[in-house]
């Protein structure tokens, strides 16, 4: 452990600032030239339980939380009850110092509130201190916050003391707090980082860890966003405005977002009674020519399976966004997972008509954003954003030209009322909207209040004219129509280079991925190299229509590939299996599920002693799969 | 020239306009009510002075649902109880669009239900047509939310435990700023009150009684109605909210003894629609959103402008 990377853990419990005390700390290493990622952990409880944010930050660009962690703040439950015997939620007060231990690496740093924390209530902590050459700092934070201000300010002198110990100056801090806090609590917080720097700088060995900044230098200026937020900021310069929802995490992001913004930006944002209400809402607003969106997560998004139908046979554009998390039904609220894939690109009856995009990055998400709207308006067409919780909350700093673009409030082929009047999509005297059908299945449309454009938009299969209509060769006129915007679709996306190849073309074994688990697969495969084995990783951000011909020209290139998802079921390699109807005797897949995203060592692991050394399974953490021919 | 001109357009409207020139043949039974809410709806809408092409129909599922078939004008034909939220985003999009929503009672009181309690309590602009046939029509007669209690059918053979739902008290409770009765035997009733409530500023609510000689033979939909506006036995206000609950309440247990009472219950012209709200607490542009889509010079705001700072 040495000075080329910092991973700052701060821990304590859910309600005592964790979230913000960590954002405005990677901030400060971002604007002082680093690359930041950030991974939040919390429990589903508004106060109290264990809850971390890590900060990982290096001279060079991360991609991933990385492997363990080397310098714990534990801060201390303030909210924590004493339990009882067996309580459900366990020995709160001891955790933010006994649950974190397992991955604190050798040499790291422990800074613990002597004030709230007893070490003799953590198994073995002595032993494990001296073991793993440990360095500890046992400081009251809390009587010295209480001293200087008020007690809940512990976290701003533990950041104090974390300043201390690796050199960052305070100044960094001290700066973002002024642009955040107001000047009454301003005061006493910058006193109390100060009295505790002092205090570690005077009263311990800070030069003993081998734990400090790296330093580094930005060739442009960066921000630091979620991937929530670039999603959002895609869907507004994409002329979003209008969002209807309903909260559930971790979709809840995106709606805030959306819902603080919105009305200043002439848009409208209704928080509605249910999901299903929410997606005919987005449909309805769709449908009189304004762009607009709705999404949910998993139980939210099964409610809106019936409007999603809706859009699909109204030919209506529609935005939805499912921020996954893991299940079945409630499963667990906080926790990233990969498992709705298959809920995504199958919910609703009948034969869909829909588009499904999985950005893998926060720079991606943005881009996705907007070309799920592009496509939604230029087709006529559902789209889907998938991500999940890890995507949705990790905070990274993305360049800030990366979001500098020009808005597109284009909705399609929409005819003017000029053009409703000249050109031949009349027939019989009337406005029909389903037919002039060119090879890539799209028809113009009108809006309500447009002069000459009325016509009728139903669920039914209808005729050219919109009418209700069972008539067997219409119905497959229609539906062959519906489905041609696939192919049309297909191959725009293939032009964009929405799948990202990462490691030596040459490689003899590949990666398959999607989603938020490109930069670790990434990260995974550069070490992977390093160690002497040749891997590429391919990401796959295009899930309906498939991309199914740069995914074969992937697979052919390669002798095996591994499949890593974050699901029990290996959805993603099921479906890459179905488009392609061949390969299955070389996937063979890495899966994770126990609620936490994978680290790169346990891809590199898995890697190892499943495909290059045809050994046993990892530990239970992960699970192998091997290919369907074995 | 607006991307909207047919909104606000000043001529006389011909009630003949809103007949698609190519009839489609009814799918409704002869005899079947729903034939008298197309008609008073033709009629209402040219006294609104409501063009075809700037009034949007919304509709649920079932033989009521079909209503927008016959009906030419802008129309959308929904999923079963989801015709009210797709009928409010649409107002809110382009509230210079007239938008009337419709379906039956097992599309309104019964699976769209939640949707109904929360666009009353909401206040929308707009008028809500539910056909009461106390019977699911086109799923071919089942028993529903209006029916009566001990009302047999194919899926309750022992007769309806209960109790049939009390649309007009519901609709009151849950905030509209107007709620009627009509019937579909009485048009120009009908026609008068689907005009009131196509004028009025908020959500209209109306329980049209619509006969369904197929599956429900028995029900009162046939009996004489009194009309409470105008009978001189009923000193009737309807701004009164005391007095319209008290008729609700007895109109809706006689309407499975005998005497139907069919008119205005209650109007209230003070209390500002949804969309005028939201407008005052500055969560709704003053122009329609809709136009500006169409508007070439339309300055659209970038995330970039607006909120790149805040991450720096
Ligand atoms: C989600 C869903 N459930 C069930 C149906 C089947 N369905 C079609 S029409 C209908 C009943 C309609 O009854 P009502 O709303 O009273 O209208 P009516 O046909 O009497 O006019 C049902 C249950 C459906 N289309 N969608
Ligand atoms: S089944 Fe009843 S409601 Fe449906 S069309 Fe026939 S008569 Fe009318």
């Amino acid at each position: 452990m040495s000075a080329d990377e910092l991973i700052w853990r701060i821990a304590g419990g859910s309600g005592d600032g964790i979230a913000s005390t960590s954002q405005n700390f990677a901030k400060a290493l971002m604007r002082s030239g680093l690359h930041v990622f950030t991974h939040r952990h919390y429990p589903s409880r508004i106060r109290g339980g264990h809850t971390y944010v890590e900060v990982r930050a290096s001279a060079d660009p991360v991609k991933s939380r990385g492997d363990g962690y080397n310098f714990l703040l534990a801060l201390g439950d303030s909210f924590a009850r004493n339990p009882q015997e067996g309580a459900y939620y366990g020995n709160e007060e001891a955790k933010p110092l006994a649950e974190n231990l397992d991955e604190l690496r050798e040499g790291g740093v422990i800074v613990y509130d002597s004030g709230l924390l007893d070490p003799s209530e953590v198994p073995n902590f002595e032993e494990r201190v001296e073991e793993n050459n440990w360095h500890v700092y046992d400081i009251d934070l809390r009587s010295l916050a209480r001293d200087q201000g008020r007690e809940v300010m512990r976290n701003t002198a533990g950041v104090g003391v974390t300043c201390a110990i690796t050199g960052i100056p305070l100044s960094a801090i001290e700066e973002l707090m002024r642009d955040a806090m107001p000047e009454k609590i301003l005061e006493p917080n910058v006193e109390i980082m100060e009295t505790a720097y002092d205090l570690v700088r005077e009263e311990y060995d800070v030069d003993a860890p081998d734990v400090s900044v790296p330093s580094g230098e930005h060739d442009e200026e960066q921000v630091l966003m979620s991937g929530s937020d670039a999603i959002a900021y895609g869907a507004i310069d994409e002329g979003c405005r209008f969002i209807a929802g309903y909260p559930m995490t971790p979709w809840t992001e995106v709606f805030t977002i959306m819902s603080q913004n919105l009305p200043e930006l002439g848009g409208i944002s209704e928080q509605v009674e249910d999901e299903i209400a929410a997606a005919a809402l987005a449909i309805g607003a769709s449908h009189m020519g304004v762009k607009a969106m709705s999404g949910s997560s998993g139980g939210g998004f099964a409610l809106m399976g019936e409007p999603l139908g809706l859009a699909e046979m109204t030919e209506t554009p529609l935005v939805l966004i499912e921020a996954m998390r893991a299940g079945p039904s409630t499963g667990m609220p906080t926790k990233p997972e990969q498992a709705d894939l298959e809920h995504v690109l199958y919910t609703s009856q009948g034969d869909s008509q829909r588009v499904v995009l999985a950005p893998g990055t926060v720079a991606e998400a943005y881009e996705a954003s907007r070309r799920a709207f592009q496509l939604a308006y230029e087709y006529q067409i559902p789209s889907m954003l998938i991500y999940d919780q890890k995507l949705s909350g990790e905070l990274t700093n993305v360049p800030a030209s990366h979001f500098d673009r020009e808005p597109n409030a284009d909705i399609g082929f929409t005819l003017t009322e000029e053009e409703l009047a000249d050109q031949p999509h009349t027939n019989d005297g009337k406005f029909h909207r389903f037919q002039h059908d060119g090879e890539n299945g799209v028809s113009p449309r009108s809006v309500p209040g447009q002069k000459g454009g009325r016509f009728l938009a139903t669920g039914n299969e209808h005729n050219p004219a919109g009418h209700i209509d069972e008539d067997p060769n219409n119905r497959v006129a229609q539906m062959n129509r519906r489905q041609r915007k696939l192919d049309a679709i297909r191959a725009d996306l293939d032009d964009d280079g929405l799948l990202v190849e990462h490691g030596p073309e040459d490689a003899d074994y590949g990666i398959l991925t999607f989603g938020s688990q490109q930069g670790t697969v990434e990260e995974a495969v550069d070490r992977l190299n390093e160690n002497g084995t040749s891997v590429k990783a391919l990401t796959v951000a295009e899930l309906a229509p498939y991309p199914i011909d740069a995914v074969r020209a992937f697979l052919d290139s390669v002798e095996e590939a591994l499949v890593v998802e974050m699901n029990a079921s290996a959805q993603f390699r099921g479906l890459t299996q179905k488009e392609l109807g061949t390969h299955g005797e070389m996937l063979s897949s890495l899966l994770k599920y126990n609620g936490n995203p994978f680290e790169p060592a346990e891809i590199v692991e898995g890697f190892t002693t499943n495909i290059v050394e045809d050994g046993e399974l990892p530990g239970n953490e992960t699970k192998f799969v091997p290919a369907a021919g074995d | 020239m607006s991307a909207f001109s047919a909104i606000g357009e000043e001529r006389e409207v011909d009630r003949n306009e809103y007949t698609p020139e190519i009839e489609p043949q009814p799918t409704w039974c002869p005899g079947c009510g729903d034939f008298g809410v197309l008609k008073s709806l033709k009629g209402a809408l040219p006294e609104v002075g409501r063009t075809p092409e700037e009034t949007l129909l919304v509709t649920g599922i079932g033989c009521s649902g079909k209503l927008n078939s016959y009906l030419d004008s802008y129309g959308f034909h929904t999923i079963h109880g989801r015709s009210l939220p797709v009928a409010r985003a649409a107002k809110l999009a382009n509230p210079g669009v007239e938008v009337v929503a419709a379906g039956g009672d097992g599309d309104g009181y019964g699976i769209g239900g939640n949707h109904f309690m929360h666009t009353a309590r909401e206040n929308h602009d707009m008028t809500y047509i539910v056909f009461n046939n106390e019977i699911f029509g086109l799923t071919k007669g089942q028993t529903s939310p209006t029916s009566p209690k001990g009302h047999k059918s194919k899926t309750q053979p022992h007769g309806s435990a209960k109790t049939p739902i009390r649309p007009l008290s519901l609709s009151l409770t849950s905030g509209a700023s107007f709620v009627a009765r009509t019937a579909a035997v009485n048009p120009n009733q009908a026609q008068r009150i689907l005009k009131e409530a196509m004028e009025h500023d908020g959500f209209a609510h109306i329980d049209f009684l619509t006969q369904c000689p197929t599956w429900n033979k028995d029900a009162k939909q046939y009996v004489p109605y009194t009309d409470i506006n105008e009978s001189e036995d009923y000193d009737f206000d309807p701004t009164n909210r005391a007095e319209a609950q008290e008729l609700m309440r007895e109109t809706e247990d006689k309407l499975y003894e005998g005497e139907v009472l069919t008119g205005v219950y209650y109007r209230d012209d003070e209390r500002p629609s949804y969309q005028q709200e939201k407008q005052q607490i500055g969560e709704m542009p003053e122009e329609p959103l809709a136009e500006r889509y169409f508007d070439g010079d339309y300055e659209w705001e970038r995330s970039y402008d607006q909120f790149i700072d805040k991450h720096k």
